[in-house]
């Protein structure tokens, strides 16, 4: 077994997170931590050289001060956990994002005691990013509720999931990190980064080479085609669903309409795949925007020409997670 | 990474904490050092009041340097106790100042503890324990500002306090049950005992004056039984036999395991708790009984096996009749004969008159008394300089001194005269605290009287003293002489408020240093085997300590797991309101719910029904609507149930 291997393994059986749980997280006793940090070992050395010195010169009172501060010191472990435990854990939504901007993640902490927790922080595990700057220790009311947003970097296009958080707190007194480990079982889509600058949307040019989507139009009908929720309620089949029947959208045929239909087979040949990806998004968005109807063929997929914001989701859908096993 | 400034809550709690620790300190601090850390700490204090930036670090180091310098100057060295713990002081001031975030603060905190144990130091009394658990909360509070959030000064001492008290009852335990050990571990700075009061091992004219004008408390001792009667309290301290002509010093000695003496005679059975003087000699009533632990000098002293650094209680038995010393050593007896040469020669003439006139040399003791008694000598604390013989000065020009000018005369005289005698120093007197009865000698009743050596009697007490001022053996001090404003404030006895005060706070005092300060590994085995735990060795006392740590642990948890939902919290206070209803014979049925009740009662009970109708309202949506979650509303129904008292 390797060293990675070895860790996660060790992981696993210290920390008792093993994947993505179910909502809501319950943090129980066993699942939380406690160690000192590093201050509260510098005052566990301090209180050491304080005890000798009680003893070496039968100072009583250094007795009292030293048992006193310790006492408290202890005490104060109990505060941190009871800090932490108890919370329950629930995901928020996570928006889609283009590759290269950040994803964010909400998660929902409810307190459900009559004690407020105060200074709390929470991160995603790794060891770096509980230092970043804009993480902010966040304090919880009494039977109150917060929702932490977690930025995340995006690298790849794809399904995102969150990883392990860690949720610490350093209450009352610094002396002491309680923490816990969990992992909601949420994630985020991450679309192909849109290419930055290339050749402008293909419109008008399907006509010629025959090749490209039928146009679309509202004059002669054409077929039913599976229906959109961005489709206009005019051009439903209403007949279709009355008799129970799965909905479908009427097609017709206009020429003269502008449309477009975005092709991964009409690429240059020997442009890789993300770069067809990335120049598929960014015409996927030019001709969302522009307000035109457009079709994706990918290979595997072939998505009918439509248009709104489900249209659009579902191409950018269907390239992220082009080649990417769907899970 | 660079941590964030501190916020001027948390520099303000910073400087509580340190001018707590520091402020203590001033008492034995010189004064330009005391000057330095004030103004360091204005400095500080003004920077952060006005939100300025703090000194550049280069300034910094100057400053810190010629700080060491002035320690240098002022101790003549850098090393010790006292140099030690002015430099601590000077650096934790200039600390203050480049504190700058927060890993700074938490030094700062940490030094400040050592601040407080260097005062413990210098004293332990209840005023200091208070100013160290008041130092403790503005620690524990400067922590919490350093995690949470910027509060009121008010809440976060709360805080703080809160975080105390919890603390308190595992420091009770640990203090109790950590194994003692008497110290010292390692050697200790040669200034680490100072400022002590009290006796020494020699004795030259206006030294036991001079230890006379303190009031401070020089041992305490419980008779099982009567004290004995005035004339008998006499406390042995050093002996002293070698006379250069104007000091004396102890003389040729041996120590021994057991007295050379068979103790008999009716006997005092008390204990004794000796404040720390930093000598091996201990102060028993004559003449104390074999004791294990303790160590006897042929000259009668009691002594300890090393230093008493700390405070010390023994358990002792004394038997004034025994006769001691009816075989004593040549060598002993021509040291007590000893003068040198060319000194005081009108005295030694004075005995040597007297020898001629004695028939016996047991007379010669009994005539020089009665010559002191016919030459008017006066007692006073404050006698005229001497010139350069001192007992002929005393004897025959001044005629007037303290106690130590009457012993040494009269040992002189007798030397002079053929017999042997010396001067034996102690305490003579105190008094019975009336709150608790204890025996309390001061500082104040130092004496100093003479031993005389008689063949087939031994030696024999002989307080010249008396033969003057017989008042100061029954009366002590205050009783002896005429001014009374010279005495230490404490010791004066015409001011009987002033006593009784005295007398109370004496009395809380002993307990505290029975109990707190004299908390050491004989007391706590006797605390443990009357708890039962007779043969509690230091296994025992870890386990113990072990256990006590896991209940309170165990407790702790509990508390911390305990969960209480708001909605059980509801139900407790609607479960209180009902019962208040059913007290007054209004109980509610099993198949009311809040507001059919509470309709019920509003018929049943008109002057009631408007309050109760409202508490039913705001209970029903707590317990069933979306309010539940409101802390607001459900501290308006936990109040207005509580306020709600139906007759």
């Amino acid at each position: 077994m390797g060293l990675p291997a070895l860790r996660a393994t060790l992981h696993r059986w210290l920390f008792r997170v093993s994947g993505p749980e179910p909502a809501p997280i319950q943090l129980g006793q066993r699942r939380i931590f406690v160690l000192p940090t590093r201050f509260g070992l510098a005052l566990a050395l301090t209180l050491l050289v304080m005890l000798l010195a009680s003893i070496n010169y039968t100072l009583s009172l250094g007795f009292a001060l030293t048992f006193l501060i310790g006492s408290v010191a202890w005490i104060s472990i109990h505060h941190a956990f009871r800090n932490v435990v108890g919370l329950s854990i629930t995901p928020g939504k996570a928006e889609a994002v283009f590759c290269g901007n950040p994803a964010r993640f909400g998660v929902v902490l409810s307190n459900p005691a009559l004690r407020p927790r105060q200074g709390l922080l929470l991160a995603p595990s790794t060891s770096t990013a509980r230092l970043l700057p804009n993480i902010k220790p966040f304090d919880i009311a009494a039977c109150g509720s917060t929702v932490q947003d977690i930025h995340l970097p995006t690298r790849h296009r794809g399904w995102l999931p969150l990883p392990r958080l860690t949720l610490e707190t350093r209450h009352p007194l610094g002396l002491i990190r309680a923490w816990s480990l969990f992992q909601p079982d949420v994630r985020c889509l991450v679309y192909p980064a849109p290419e930055a600058d290339g050749p402008p949307l293909p419109v008008g040019r399907d006509t010629d080479s025959g090749l490209g989507g039928r146009g679309r139009g509202q004059d002669d009908f054409a077929g039913l085609r599976h229906h959109q929720p961005a489709d206009s309620p005019r051009h439903v089949a209403w007949k279709a669903v009355a008799r129970g029947g799965p909905w479908r959208t009427k097609e017709f045929d206009g020429a003269g309409t502008r449309d477009v239909h975005l092709d991964w087979n009409r690429m240059p040949t020997g442009m890789g795949i993300e770069a067809r990806l990335a120049r598929l998004t960014r015409w996927v968005m030019e001709a969302d925007r522009a307000g035109i109807d457009f079709g994706l063929s990918l290979p595997g997929a072939d998505i009918p020409p439509g248009r709104g914001n489900a249209h659009r989701n579902a191409c950018l859908t269907h390239l992220a997670l082009f080649g990417l096993r769907d899970d | 990474m660079t941590e964030p400034r501190l916020r001027p809550d948390q520099s303000a709690w910073l400087l509580v904490c340190t001018i707590l620790s520091l402020a203590p300190h001033a008492g034995h601090l010189p004064l330009s050092l005391i000057g330095a850390c004030s103004l360091l700490l204005g400095w500080r204090g003004l920077l952060a009041h006005q939100g300025r930036p703090l000194p550049h670090r280069f300034l910094l180091l100057a400053l810190a340097a010629s700080l060491v310098a002035l320690v240098a100057v002022e101790f003549q060295r850098l090393f010790g106790k006292e140099p030690g713990i002015a430099l601590l002081a000077g650096l934790l001031s200039i600390k203050l100042l480049e504190t700058r975030d927060i890993r700074d603060a938490r030094t700062v905190i940490l030094l400040s503890f050592f601040m407080q144990m260097g005062l413990f130091l210098y004293q332990q009394n209840m005023g200091v324990a208070a100013l160290a658990l008041a130092g403790s909360v503005a620690t524990v509070a400067a922590l919490l500002s350093l995690e949470g959030r910027a509060d009121t000064p008010r809440a976060r001492t709360l805080a703080a306090a809160r975080l105390v008290l919890q603390g308190l009852p595992l420091m009770a335990v640990l203090f109790i049950l950590f194994p003692r050990i008497q110290g010292p571990l390692w050697g200790l700075p040669a200034d680490a005992y100072t400022h002590r009061t009290g006796l020494s091992d020699s004795m030259a004219p206006g030294d036991v004056a001079r230890v006379s004008e303190s009031g401070a408390i020089a041992f305490r001792a419980r008779f099982e039984g009567d004290p004995p009667p005035p004339a008998e309290r006499y406390w042995r301290g050093p002996v002293l036999s070698d006379f250069d002509g104007r000091t004396w010093r102890q003389g040729r000695r041996s120590v021994a395991e057991a007295p050379a003496y068979r103790s008999q005679g009716p006997a005092y059975t008390y204990t004794l708790t000796l404040e720390p003087h930093n000598q091996r000699w201990l102060l028993a009533l004559d003449f104390p009984a074999t004791a294990p632990g303790l160590r006897y000098s042929s000259d009668f002293q009691l002594l300890a096996q090393a230093p008493v650094h700390a405070r010390q209680r023994l358990d002792l038995v004394s038997h004034p009749g025994t006769p001691v010393g009816l075989d004593e050593r040549e060598a002993v007896l021509s040291q007590a004969l000893e003068l040198p040469s060319g000194s005081n020669p009108r005295t030694r003439a004075l005995g040597a008159r007297l020898r001629a006139e004695a028939r016996a040399n047991s007379d010669i003791p009994a005539l020089a008394i009665a010559h002191f008694r016919a030459s008017g000598l006066a007692y006073t604390l404050d006698p005229l300089p001497f010139g350069r013989d001192d007992v002929d000065s005393f004897l025959f020009d001044t005629r007037q001194g303290f106690c130590e000018h009457f012993a040494a005369a009269f040992v002189v005289t007798l030397r002079a005269a053929g017999v042997p005698a010396r001067v034996v120093t102690g305490y003579q007197g105190g008094e019975i605290n009336a709150v608790d009865g204890s025996f309390v000698v001061r500082q104040s009743d130092a004496h100093a009287w003479a031993e005389v050596w008689l063949a087939g009697k031994g030696w024999q007490r002989i307080d010249p003293t008396a033969a003057s001022a017989p008042r100061r053996i029954d009366g002590g001090l205050a009783g002896a002489l005429p001014d009374m404003n010279r005495l230490p404030l404490l010791v004066r006895n015409d001011l009987p408020w002033l006593r009784t005060l005295r007398d109370n706070l004496e009395a809380i005092d002993n307990r505290w240093n029975q109990w707190v300060l004299g908390y050491n590994p004989a007391r706590q085995q006797a605390l443990l085997s009357a708890l039962g735990l007779a043969q509690a060795d230091w296994t025992t006392l870890i386990a113990l300590m072990a256990a006590a740590g896991t209940l309170v642990a165990g407790l702790l948890a509990a508390w911390a797991l305990r969960q209480r939902s708001p909605a059980d919290a509801i139900d407790r206070d609607w479960a209180r309101f009902c019962q208040r209803l059913a007290a007054i014979g209004l109980p509610r049925e099993t198949w009311e719910g809040p507001l059919d009740y509470a309709g019920r009662i509003g018929h049943q009970r008109p002057d009631l029904g408007s309050t109760v109708v409202a508490i039913a309202t705001d209970y029903a949506a707590l317990r069933y609507g979306m309010a539940s979650t409101d802390p607001l509303a459900r501290r308006r129904l936990h109040q207005s149930i509580k306020n709600f008292r139906p007759r």
